[in-house]
């Protein structure tokens, strides 16, 4: 007689995986992946990798890759999380109905498993390979981007995307720390600019994408101050991006290089701030929000370039070309 | 007696258990080549509890 343990590991006919109520929909290894926000943990590779390099200390790159490593499995395990606690308002929005709850690949629970194991593996491994300081600064970015943001403040007030900025910002500051093991004014420069950058690139997205954040019942500026508001408020913001970004050309961590970067770049923002700030819904529906959404494809880029040139003249410096 | 057809349940179950191997055979290495750095670098000291008793010896 065979052991039944074979026979269940053996007999997996369609009919037999029916009879035993196993899932069919067993979710592939992508489906795991894509609860770490692959995206978005792109951005974070990227900017932690500038704060890493632009630090004035050298790093072994065994060093450095595992830094930056274990800071994106940060960023995706917040990422899991996130999608653990929003699945409710997930699958009501058309932008993340297809992630993986909503999308019935994945349970709940199995990413709340994934999100709570990685967090702990990526902040005592990069506590381990760089210093116990980076480790506590990952651990403390994971508890603000998912306690609170994601689960406090994210529903409970309009200024939900600014707090969550501050999480998105602090990849570039873990990198310069586990290069330094210190702080000091350059890698909060870099954590000010994307902070600065995040609300006018969210509220351009959510002015186009008006239902979404509607339906959910997101507390969204669009929603809670209406439209004339988010767009007076996208205006200020970059404004006030724009004196950040050109007034970091003169620290440690600009240069010429930067300052020609920023100065276009700013120039071509504040130009699509004051076109959004002008128009009012009827022009934009007219044209199907055309300058809204040219606005957002720019932030992408805007974001990119700036930290792209940091990079460079990072990379100069020891050639004697970057920085003043 | 068993049925041994193939199910895309297991296609996808060689898919995971394929990718979490890679992950671990990686995270191994990884952890190799850190520890190969840190005991090779300038720095690098062995903590006292281990260097007393060479010391006592000489």
């Amino acid at each position: 007689m065979p052991h039944p343990l074979m026979a269940k590991e053996t007999d997996m006919s369609d009919a037999s995986i029916n009879a035993r109520n196993i899932r069919e929909d067993e979710p592939s290894f992508g489906d795991y992946f894509a609860l770490l926000k692959p995206r978005v943990m792109s951005l974070v590779v990227f900017t932690a990798l500038v704060g890493l390099l632009a630090a004035p200390v050298g790093v072994h790159p065994v060093i450095g890759f595992a830094a930056i490593l274990f800071i994106a499995i940060g960023g995706g395990a917040s990422g899991a999380l996130n999608m653990w606690w929003d699945a409710d308002i997930d699958q009501v929005m058309k932008r993340t109905k297809s992630r993986p709850i909503p999308a019935g690949k994945v349970e709940a629970g199995e990413a709340l498993s994934l999100g709570l194991a990685l967090s702990g593996l990526s902040c005592i491994m990069l506590g381990l390979a760089t210093n116990l300081f980076a480790g506590a600064f990952l651990a403390f970015t994971i508890f603000f981007y998912v306690v609170i943001y994601t689960m406090w403040l994210k529903r409970a007030t309009p200024q939900n995307i600014v707090i969550g900025g501050a999480a998105g910002a602090f990849p570039p500051v873990i990198g310069w720390v586990a290069a330094t093991g210190t702080m000091s004014v350059e890698p909060w420069l870099m954590f000010a600019l994307t902070f600065m950058w995040t609300p006018p690139h969210f509220w351009a997205l959510a002015l186009f994408m008006r239902s979404d954040y509607d339906d959910a019942g997101v507390p969204m500026l669009t929603v809670t101050h209406g439209r004339r508001a988010t767009r007076i408020h996208i205006l200020v913001y970059t404004v006030l991006l724009a004196i950040l970004a050109v007034g970091t050309a003169f620290s440690g961590i600009g240069g010429p290089i930067y300052l020609a970067v920023a100065a276009v770049l700013n120039a071509l923002f504040l130009h699509g701030a004051w076109k959004i700030f002008r128009r009012d819904e009827d022009d934009s529906e007219a044209d199907n929000f055309k300058v809204e959404r040219s606005f957002f494809k720019l932030s992408l880029l805007y974001l990119f370039l700036h930290f792209g040139a940091i990079l460079v003249e990072a990379l100069l410096k020891p050639y004697g070309l970057g920085g003043w | 007696m068993a049925i041994r057809k193939e199910h895309d349940l297991h296609k996808r179950r060689l898919g995971r258990n394929m990718g979490v191997g890679l992950l671990l055979g990686g995270f191994v290495v990884l952890v190799l080549a850190l520890t190969m750095v840190k005991v090779t670098s300038k720095g690098f000291k062995f903590p006292q509890a281990q260097t007393a008793p060479q010391a006592e010896q000489n």
